[in-house]
Order: C-alpha cells, then sequence, then structure tokens
C-alpha cells in the first residue's frame, strides 16, 4: 500500500494500509497521543483502496478490506476515509479477534471496576460514557469491551470515540476543541465526529477492570430502571458478542461468569443528564 | 404414538450452568448453546441415571413436580423429550 500507519488500541495492533494520503494522515492526528511500536507484529490488517487504479482520482471511492471482508460493503468518498479506516478497524476486530471475549459495548472504570454499557446503536452508550469519561470516570471504550477469560477482568479498547449527530454539540460544549478530529457530514450514520480520548484513557488502556455493572441502555421515555435476571443478561449479550461463538466453551465459562458475577438492569432516559444520574445511582448502590 | 425410550449424552458431553429461571447447557460436542427453561435440566438429571420412556421418566419426577392427577404428564414429557431430542441434548435409546 502506498500510505500506512500502525495503532495499538488496547491489546490490538493495526496495520493501516490506504491507496491515499488523506485517510492516514488524519489517522496519524487522531491517534498521535497513542503509544506506537513499529516492530511489533499487526494483530489486524486493515486496507482502504480503490477499486479500479483511476478510481484513486477520478470520484476517488475507498473499499474496506484486510484480513476479513464484507462483500457486499458498498465504498464510501474519499472524504469519509477516515470513517473508513473506523469501519475496517472495528470490521477487524469483531471478526478476528479470539483472544478475549467480544462485546459491543461502552465502558467507565473507576477505582478498578468497570460500568458496561451495551445497546444497539442510537442507544446512546457512546455519548453516556464519552460524558462520564470527561468527569470523574475513566472512558475504556465505546464500541468494544474485551472480557478475559481467565480472569473475568473487562479490559478497554479507546479507539477514537464516534460521536453522532445530537452527540457532537453534547460533548463540543464541554472538551477542548484540539481533542476532536474534523466533522464528517452526512456520512451513512448521520454526522460523525471522533473525540480523542483523554491521555489517562490512552495511558491505563491495558489495565483490567472487574466488572461491576451491566447496563442496557434506551435512550428515550422517561427515566426508568429495571434489574434483570442471569438468563436475560446472558441472551443480550451473547447477541452483543461478535465472537462468543467462535470462542467456543471459553466464551460461554467467560459469559455464565459475567452474568453471575455482575447486577444487570435496563435503564431508560429522556437526556444524557438524567442517564448520567442512573448510571451513578446504580454504581453507589453496587459498590456500597 | 409409541413411547420412546431415551438416553441422557455421554458423562461430560453437555456443561450445564444454571441462571436464574434459565439454564445456559453447553454442548461440547457440538460447541453450541442452548438455554432451557424447567422442566428441561430436570429430564437431563432425570434421565442420567438409565435410559427410559416417558412414562417412567414421569415416574421419576413425580416427586420433584406435582405430576400426580395430571393423567397426560407423560405426553408433556414426551413431547420434551422430542423436543431435547431435536437440540441434540438427549437421544432415542
Amino acid at each position: 500500500m502506498r500510505h500506512c500507519t500502525r495503532i495499538a488500541v488496547g491489546p490490538v495492533q493495526f496495520r493501516i494500509g490506504s491507496d491515499w494520503a488523506a485517510p492516514i494522515a488524519a489517522l496519524k492526528t487522531l491517534y498521535a497521543g497513542y503509544p506506537r511500536d513499529d516492530a511489533r507484529p499487526a494483530d489486524a490488517t486493515v486496507r482502504l483502496f480503490a477499486a479500479r487504479p483511476w478510481r484513486r482520482w477520478l470520484r476517488p471511492s475507498v473499499h474496506i478490506g484486510g484480513d476479513y471482508i464484507v462483500p457486499d460493503a458498498l465504498p464510501l468518498p474519499l472524504s469519509m476515509g477516515l470513517l473508513a479506516a473506523e469501519m475496517g478497524m472495528n470490521l477487524q476486530v469483531a471478526l478476528g479477534w479470539r483472544r478475549h471475549m467480544l462485546l459491543h459495548a461502552s465502558a467507565v472504570t473507576k477505582d478498578g471496576r468497570a460500568v458496561i454499557l451495551s445497546g444497539e446503536s442510537g442507544s446512546g452508550k457512546s455519548t453516556l460514557a464519552a460524558l462520564l469519561g470527561e468527569g470523574e470516570w475513566r472512558l475504556m471504550g465505546d464500541e468494544f469491551i474485551l472480557i478475559d477469560p481467565q480472569s473475568g477482568g473487562a479490559l478497554g479498547f479507546p479507539r477514537a470515540v464516534s460521536l453522532k449527530n445530537e452527540a457532537i454539540a453534547e460533548v463540543e460544549a464541554r472538551v477542548d476543541a484540539a481533542r476532536f478530529g474534523p466533522l464528517l457530514a452526512g456520512t451513512p450514520k448521520g454526522d460523525i465526529r471522533h473525540l480523542i480520548p483523554r491521555a489517562d484513557t490512552i495511558a491505563a488502556m491495558h489495565e483490567l477492570a472487574r466488572p461491576a455493572l451491566l447496563l442496557f441502555p434506551r435512550f428515550g421515555g422517561a427515566p426508568s430502571i429495571e434489574r434483570i435476571g442471569e438468563g436475560e443478561a446472558f441472551v443480550r449479550l451473547t447477541e452483543a458478542s461478535t465472537n462468543y461463538v467462535a470462542l467456543g466453551e471459553a466464551g460461554f465459562a467467560a459469559m455464565t461468569r459475567l452474568v453471575r458475577e455482575t447486577p444487570a438492569f435496563t435503564i431508560s432516559y429522556p437526556d444524557s443528564a438524567s442517564g448520567m444520574a442512573i448510571v451513578e445511582q446504580l454504581w453507589a448502590e453496587a459498590v456500597r | 404414538m409409541a413411547d420412546r425410550r431415551y438416553r441422557a449424552a455421554e458423562a461430560g458431553a453437555l456443561r450445564v450452568e444454571p441462571l436464574g429461571e434459565l439454564t445456559a447447557i453447553f454442548d461440547r460436542r457440538s460447541m453450541q448453546t442452548h438455554l432451557v427453561v424447567a422442566p428441561m435440566p430436570e429430564i437431563l438429571t432425570a434421565l442420567a441415571s438409565s435410559p427410559c420412556n416417558a412414562a417412567t421418566l414421569a415416574a421419576r419426577l413425580a416427586d420433584r413436580f406435582d405430576l400426580d392427577g395430571e393423567g397426560d404428564a407423560a405426553a408433556i414429557l414426551a413431547a420434551r423429550l422430542a423436543e431435547l431430542a431435536a437440540m441434540g441434548l438427549v437421544e432415542p435409546a
């Protein structure tokens, strides 16, 4: 590939190659504060490439490839190269990682304990974690949380936070402008702007945290908290895990342990402030 | 319909973990996870001692479930056994 960089996020060393300079330059800016070890072998490879050589210049469109591909994925315009890189990184981890059980979730941590928020896109899990991570909490990640099968501990995957639509202004109001990437307007996922996690998040990205709460947020509606049983948490989390099946019995053991040892709740909230208040309330009860 | 006899999976084939009202069962042969509710785990336990049919199973489970007076207990258990067989957790003896 003409342009290349390496990025370490949590335990994953990415090698990212591109036919164009711009996406790599944007990545280097976003991930400038991350540890860099170019000698370390890559765990995952992402390729951003033009379908035909002339498409590097003529209406350039970015295809996402690497160790794993999604055959029917549509290419993105070059202006969304950063989004293509993010999607490529997520894809390689979701399909290829085997050392931990992956949960599609965000998480924050305090005092060595983790609050894990699992939900569909639009549940507000990224926004809640990003906002909590600007306060007394340390952000662990907004997309994947990795569960160590041996210890049951949670490991973060603190890539640049992918803020979408209304969440962009909400976080912009609280955070130094220098920590934002460029605004990517009108992507297939709406407007996107990346937030560089705080330095303490990046510095502590190899620290395990013991899960304290499993939350399944839903944005919208009156504030509510509902305790759910181990069985329901198991079902929800297996659906939220991209590699549960691939891990076999190790995944089964990790999942049963996680839902047995960690109280689980569904929460609804009409705005971020009430969502954050619910997290704080449940946290206070969980660690009491 | 004939009252078929079923046998449990061989020892060690299943890893059974109760999770509140649900029970998660990992089948080491197929690598599949099954989530079941009562009386499925109890049937698997009752079947472990020796293969049997639904009528015998009803007798074995009678002290755990209030089956007396339920004339169709054997029919219900026969249906559950067939479902467990479809999941591969028991097999016809």
